[in-house]
């Protein structure tokens, strides 16, 4: 019996036009074109999706959990990013 | 990460589960917590599969067409179901070929329910009112389990199991309210799944060597105590409704504190089933083991199709 283990794959769906696709899980599969009947038959029974994208989880680069904190930091000190950070006079509508 | 000890790792992510982070898979997490769950979450995939083995037992003789198409998306569920929760074990580095063939050795447990056998078309309508029902009240505080991929695979599992219990309890109230020798049909197999639908709870709080831990990382919200008592109370009034009597001398209502009251569990045959000594036990684990094996030559030839295409591609 061969060893050789169907690839995993990482499933996206989109579930109705105008939304992005969303990750929803993974399986495993030969090829791509059965990731994607299987996706079908996993993910989306009750009508879930329009479309779906899998990708080989091989093929998914990721940052590092443990570097978060200096990854993200350059955004935690820009509160001025948003809008709250000013002040604006009572009254003011429209913005 | 590398200049924290251990010590100082475990205290963050207890911190972390206190203040209701999820643990996501890269993330630090105990070897203790990663093995508990490997545990956990396979036992629930293997159960999910091995569920399918006593329904899969009626679908050619579902009494009519409705309720054979019902009966096969059901199925059809409980493999997802099973195929969520793998994915989700090999998050957690487990290998999900030898996760399966632990099932097979006999290594690997998974809910000694389904190591009873359905002898009567009612106990189709019993397994979705039932097993169904106890595996939610199980499920629904596993939506908010500290693990992420465990937590998420739950809620769709949630969304997908309440249409389990309402067309198992369709099915039951249509042999309760129908001819005489229908409601004993229902009422016969009512008496052999209510014990064993209590003991799917597990064993009590006293005897349960995992719940403490378990609670105290959030992978378990409740106790087993809490959850069989949950269950009886909600399922109680169930049966009273479609004339259906539970099997239980002890049974009462307890004004005071709100619960029904309920007699000693056969805790002899608990343990008994879960050690491998129920009625299918072998006959269960048999099946899927076939499986396994009558499916390789599928599983090989969808590999050389693949590779077959890849080299044309290339080419």
């Amino acid at each position: 019996m061969s060893k050789k283990e169907w690839p995993l794959w990482e499933v996206f769906i989109r579930s109705k036009q105008g939304l992005s696709h969303k990750h929803a899980g993974s399986l495993r599969a030969a090829d791509a074109e059965m990731a994607i009947n299987n996706a079908r038959d996993v993910y989306t029974r009750r009508s879930e999706g329009v479309s779906i994208w899998v990708v080989e989880s091989a093929n998914v680069v990721a940052s590092d959990p443990s570097e978060a904190g200096p990854l993200f930091e350059p955004a935690n000190s820009k509160a001025y990013r948003h809008p709250t950070f000013y002040d604006v006079p009572d009254g003011v509508s429209h913005m | 990460m590398k200049d924290l000890n251990i010590n100082e790792l475990d205290r963050k992510f207890q911190e972390k589960i206190d203040n209701e982070i999820k643990i996501e898979p890269k993330d630090y997490m105990p070897e203790a917590y990663r093995k508990t769950l490997i545990r956990q979450i396979s036992q629930h995939a293997h159960s999910e599969i091995v569920g399918q083995l006593p329904e899969g037992n009626w679908v050619t003789r579902a009494p009519n067409l409705r309720r054979k198409a019902v009966l096969l998306a059901k199925i059809q569920d409980e493999a997802g179901h099973g195929l969520y929760l793998y994915s989700a074990v090999e998050t957690l580095g487990a290998d999900r070929e030898e996760t399966i063939d632990d099932l097979h050795s006999g290594k690997a447990k998974y809910s000694s329910i389904f190591n009873y056998p359905s002898l009567t078309w009612a106990d189709m309508g019993m397994i979705g009112w039932l097993v169904d029902g106890a595996a939610i009240m199980n499920q629904v505080p596993l939506c908010r389990c500290s693990y992420g991929p465990y937590a998420r695979a739950m809620v769709r599992v949630c969304k997908e199991e309440s249409f389990h219990q309402r067309q198992g309890y369709e099915i039951v109230t249509k042999l309760a309210t129908g001819t005489p020798e229908q409601k004993e049909m229902a009422q016969e197999s009512l008496n052999r799944w209510w014990w064993p639908a209590l003991m799917m709870f597990g064993p009590s709080d006293a005897d349960s060597k995992h719940t403490a831990q378990s609670m105290k990382w959030k992978i378990k919200r409740h106790t087993n105590d809490e959850l069989r008592q949950q269950f009886v109370d909600v399922t109680v009034p169930q049966a009273e409704l479609i004339g259906l009597k539970v099997p239980d001398p002890d049974l009462k209502w307890n004004e005071e504190t709100g619960h029904y009251e309920f007699g000693e569990i056969n805790w002899n045959e608990f343990w008994q089933v879960v050690e491998g000594y129920g009625p299918c036990n072998k006959e269960r684990v048999d099946a899927r083991r076939k499986a396994k094996e009558d499916g390789a030559w599928v599983r090989e030839a969808a590999n050389a199709y693949a590779e077959k295409r890849a080299k044309r591609k290339a080419s």
